[in-house]
């Protein structure tokens, strides 16, 4: 009993010690960071390059690293642009002469490279280094980041061939970068004092003599998000438009009919009204959506490789379908190389994916093996 | 603030409501496809038709046998039965009735849902708080469900005692909860050219607002004993993939910065950051790093990925701005918004959103008539700092052609600007910080598109 009065003593002098100090905002919570600790996690790298650890990597070394880990998604000039932005392409050496891009002014490049845009050599290295590859961070070592850096910056012929670039040499690499004075810090958006750039006045009547109107959306976007008639309540003040039917210049009766029944459901009565005023639509309850194979794709993260239509790491959907149609084993086999992985048939290889329930491959297969239907 | 409803049931002609003949016709033919509205319009007429028909609301069917409602009328499946029991679902979700207000994608947009984003229905929420399941999601290398037990947060760098806290810690210190909204930069990205999106979900759905509660930053980096000289800058980088990483100033990070771990009265959700991430009001949203574990205070800006590559403003000269933070007064109408359709005319509430990072929201005017004149609207409480402000209007739609918009006013004086003057001083290449005017049009015919107006 003394003992234990002994210790609940200590700790209370020890929480009014904390007090004490709480009043110059320190609570006696949290532990000192270990050097060990600080060193696994403090991996940044700045402009100045502090932060880099020693290392090198040469243009070739670069290339078989990218070979094997980055053309999937980038291409392998790092030119693709159909999963990422291009990396490389619109710099020209005028641009390592003058430090800023031309193109960048011009628009002579309709997609912006990130070489073009980027003017700091150390945030390349920096992004490889802790979220590159894609599905894969933090796996490559520093030699590796180093030499897939050196091999961008080959491509966008800034370093010759046979160049090795090194924590020796890197700031010298800096003083060619393309866009290296493309950068300013002169605006108004970085602190809540900075005046602004655009400045409107609150006039309240006979603001504008003439009001014109300048861009609507284009007829080939106009059913690209769907019907909007689905992305609205069927109840209260307004309605979303039915847009199956408003952007497709013919339609069917098969759409005339869809319209009709959502979002408003036609009443059993057909008796025609003779006036139209403010209506008052009876509230229909949509069909609460089954999970479909799709769903169960997204969910399983397997549109992160593979499109609908289009081979992103993996073939897409479509592609498959394709492939094995009239093929009577290919749901099983296709489950089979989904559960335990597979390779080879598209050039690539495919991990097994144990965790995903028969019945979910099952209806994930089937959905893939309709999907050109 | 006038309230023009002065007769239910009336249709008034407000002055503001007045448009005329050359701005009617400018609405009715410019850029639209005649051949392919009229179905709509046709539809529109028919569906009430047949629905005001069936009801039997319209005045000479009730003069002649209407009885009344049958769902007053009748029992209902819901009145002669037994309901369901308490808990029958432990964490509660919303109506079965209410699957159409997600969160979505943009199609096209991404290629990749792991680095992508999944935009807030903001044409049918309410008041200023973003439900927590629909705060818009933003990731740049997918998102993770990530265990409490096991995360930490560092604060190293220019401090005199580096330290590391668990989420015991963390949640032991004094605690703050604050309303504010979190909006990406990109919000409206879209739009800089032209109008390219239907609806106000794909147009500012890349704002959402919560209640955020955590500890201030300034107490932990105080408790660090931050280096008060030198420290200019903070890094903060999260724990995903991605190491998110973002270059703060040290004026926002001691001034109102959250270390948050909660929202909306539970812990953050998975795909907003959980178990921590930082919230930097007023500052796009990318500043406010999800899955935080590390702060590093430093001397100088970090370059990384998100503000030397991406989150840079591209100037007509080819410059690009760099460290673009802070989000300037914005508003928008949600409410009638593009992709809807009147239901006919006489009186709308028109409701709407402001927001400012530069404090609270003074003012909101709203304009019919495309900007010609505005008229001051309500602003419903609380209007807090860095946070949503919801506005409300009354207008009778008299059926003929308008243009809506709001306009945001903010504590410090800045007026929301218009699309034109925007792309004047910063040409229409910059993809971040688009905070114009919205134009809705309303069409004769009660449906509501996105336009762009000078």
């Amino acid at each position: 009993m003394y003992k234990l009065n002994k210790v609940i003593l200590a700790v209370s002098l020890a929480a009014l010690s904390a007090t004490a100090y709480a009043q110059s905002a320190t609570y006696g919570i949290g532990r000192t960071a270990t050097p060990q600790e600080i060193k696994a996690w403090d991996i940044d790298v700045r402009p100045d390059f502090k932060g880099l650890p020693v290392g090198s990597g040469s243009v070739s070394q670069g290339n078989k690293v990218w070979d094997d880990k980055c053309a999937s998604c980038h291409g392998t000039f790092a030119e693709s642009l159909e999963v990422f932005g291009p990396l490389v392409g619109g710099t020209t050496k005028d641009d390592m002469k003058t430090g800023h891009v031309l193109a960048m002014s011009s628009g002579s490049e309709p997609k912006r490279s990130t070489m073009m845009k980027v003017a700091t050599l150390s945030t390349i290295w920096d992004y490889i280094n802790r979220a590159m590859p894609w599905n894969n961070p933090k796996t490559l070592t520093p030699d590796e980041v180093f030499a897939v850096t050196a091999y961008l910056l080959n491509l966008s012929e800034i370093v010759p061939d046979n160049f090795v670039l090194s924590d020796k040499n890197i700031a010298d690499v800096q003083k060619t970068m393309p866009n290296r004075n493309g950068m300013t810090t002169k605006h108004g958006l970085w602190s809540v004092k900075d005046k602004p750039d655009v400045i409107n006045t609150a006039c309240m009547k006979n603001c504008q003599k003439d009001i014109e109107i300048t861009s609507v959306l284009p007829d080939y976007a106009c059913d690209a998000h769907g019907n909007i008639a689905e992305q609205n309540r069927h109840f209260g003040a307004v309605r979303g438009a039915d847009t199956l039917l408003a952007c497709n210049p013919h339609p069917s009766v098969a759409e005339l009919n869809h319209t009709y029944n959502t979002p408003y459901k036609a009443s059993t009565s057909k008796t025609s009204p003779t006036t139209v005023g403010i209506t008052r639509p009876e509230t229909v309850a949509p069909t609460l959506a089954e999970v479909t194979g799709l769903d169960l794709l997204k969910l399983n993260k397997c549109t992160a490789c593979h499109g609908v239509s289009n081979k992103i790491i993996g073939p897409g959907f479509k592609e498959i379908a394709a492939k094995y149609k009239g093929d009577n084993g290919a749901e099983a086999r296709l489950s089979n190389v989904v559960k335990n992985g597979g390779g080879g048939v598209w050039g690539g290889s495919m991990p097994a994916h144990g965790n995903i329930k028969d019945e979910d491959v099952k209806k994930m297969v089937q959905w893939i093996l309709n999907s050109n239907k | 603030m006038s309230n023009e409803l002065k007769n239910p049931g009336r249709i008034l002609r407000a002055p503001e409501n007045f448009i005329d003949a050359s701005l009617s016709k400018a609405i009715t033919t410019e850029g639209l496809n005649e051949e392919r509205r009229s179905f709509i319009r046709k539809s529109f007429l028919a569906a009430s038709a047949v629905v005001a028909g069936g009801a039997a609301f319209t005045q000479s069917a009730m003069a002649a046998t209407f009885q009344g409602d049958p769902n007053i009328l009748n029992h209902t499946e819901y009145d002669q039965a037994l309901g369901l029991p308490v808990a029958a679902n432990p964490y509660g979700v919303p109506s079965k009735y209410e699957v159409n207000l997600v969160r979505r994608e943009s199609p096209g947009l991404t290629q990749v849902g792991g680095a992508s984003v999944a935009f807030t229905p903001l044409q049918g929420l309410f008041g200023i708080i973003t439900p927590s399941g629909l705060h818009f999601e933003r990731h740049h290398q997918g998102w993770f469900d990530m265990d409490p037990s096991k995360h930490r947060l560092m604060i190293n760098g220019l401090v005199k005692n580096p330290k590391v806290y668990t989420m015991d810690d963390l949640m032991r210190l004094p605690s703050v909860s604050r309303m504010h909204f979190v909006e990406c930069g990109a919000n409206s990205a879209t739009e800089w050219g032209n109008v390219a999106v239907p609806t106000v979900q794909y147009t500012h759905g890349m704002v959402s607002c919560s209640e955020f509660t955590g500890v201030l930053l300034s107490v932990l980096l105080e408790d660090c004993g931050y280096d008060k000289k030198n420290g200019k800058f903070i890094l903060a980088e999260g724990a995903d993939g991605s190491g998110m990483t973002r270059t703060i100033n040290i004026e926002n990070a001691m001034d109102d910065t959250i270390v948050a771990y909660g929202m909306n009265g539970e812990m953050m959700r998975p795909e907003n950051g959980y178990p921590l991430r930082l919230v930097v009001p007023g500052v796009q949203g990318v500043s406010s790093v999800k899955w935080l574990r590390r702060i590093e205070v430093g001397d100088k800006p970090y370059a990384t990925k998100d503000e030397a590559i991406h989150y840079v403003d591209l100037m007509p000269d080819g410059q690009q701005r760099q460290y673009s933070s802070v989000q300037e007064a914005k508003s928008v109408i949600t409410s009638p918004s593009g992709g809807q359709v009147l239901l006919g005319k006489g009186f709308y509430n028109i409701t709407g959103l402001a927001w400012t990072g530069k404090g609270k929201i003074k003012r909101v005017d709203v304009s019919v008539d495309g900007g010609r004149n505005w008229r001051t609207a309500r602003l419903e409480t609380p209007v807090l700092s860095k946070a949503l402000t919801r506005f409300n209007i009354d207008w009778v739609w008299d059926g003929s052609p308008a243009i809506l918009q709001s306009r945001a006013i903010d504590e410090t004086g800045y007026v929301q600007p218009k699309m034109n003057q925007l792309r004047e001083v910063r040409g229409s290449k910059s993809i971040y910080h688009n905070n114009a005017i919205q134009s809705w049009k309303v069409a004769d015919f009660g449906e509501v598109t996105n336009v762009q107006v000078k």
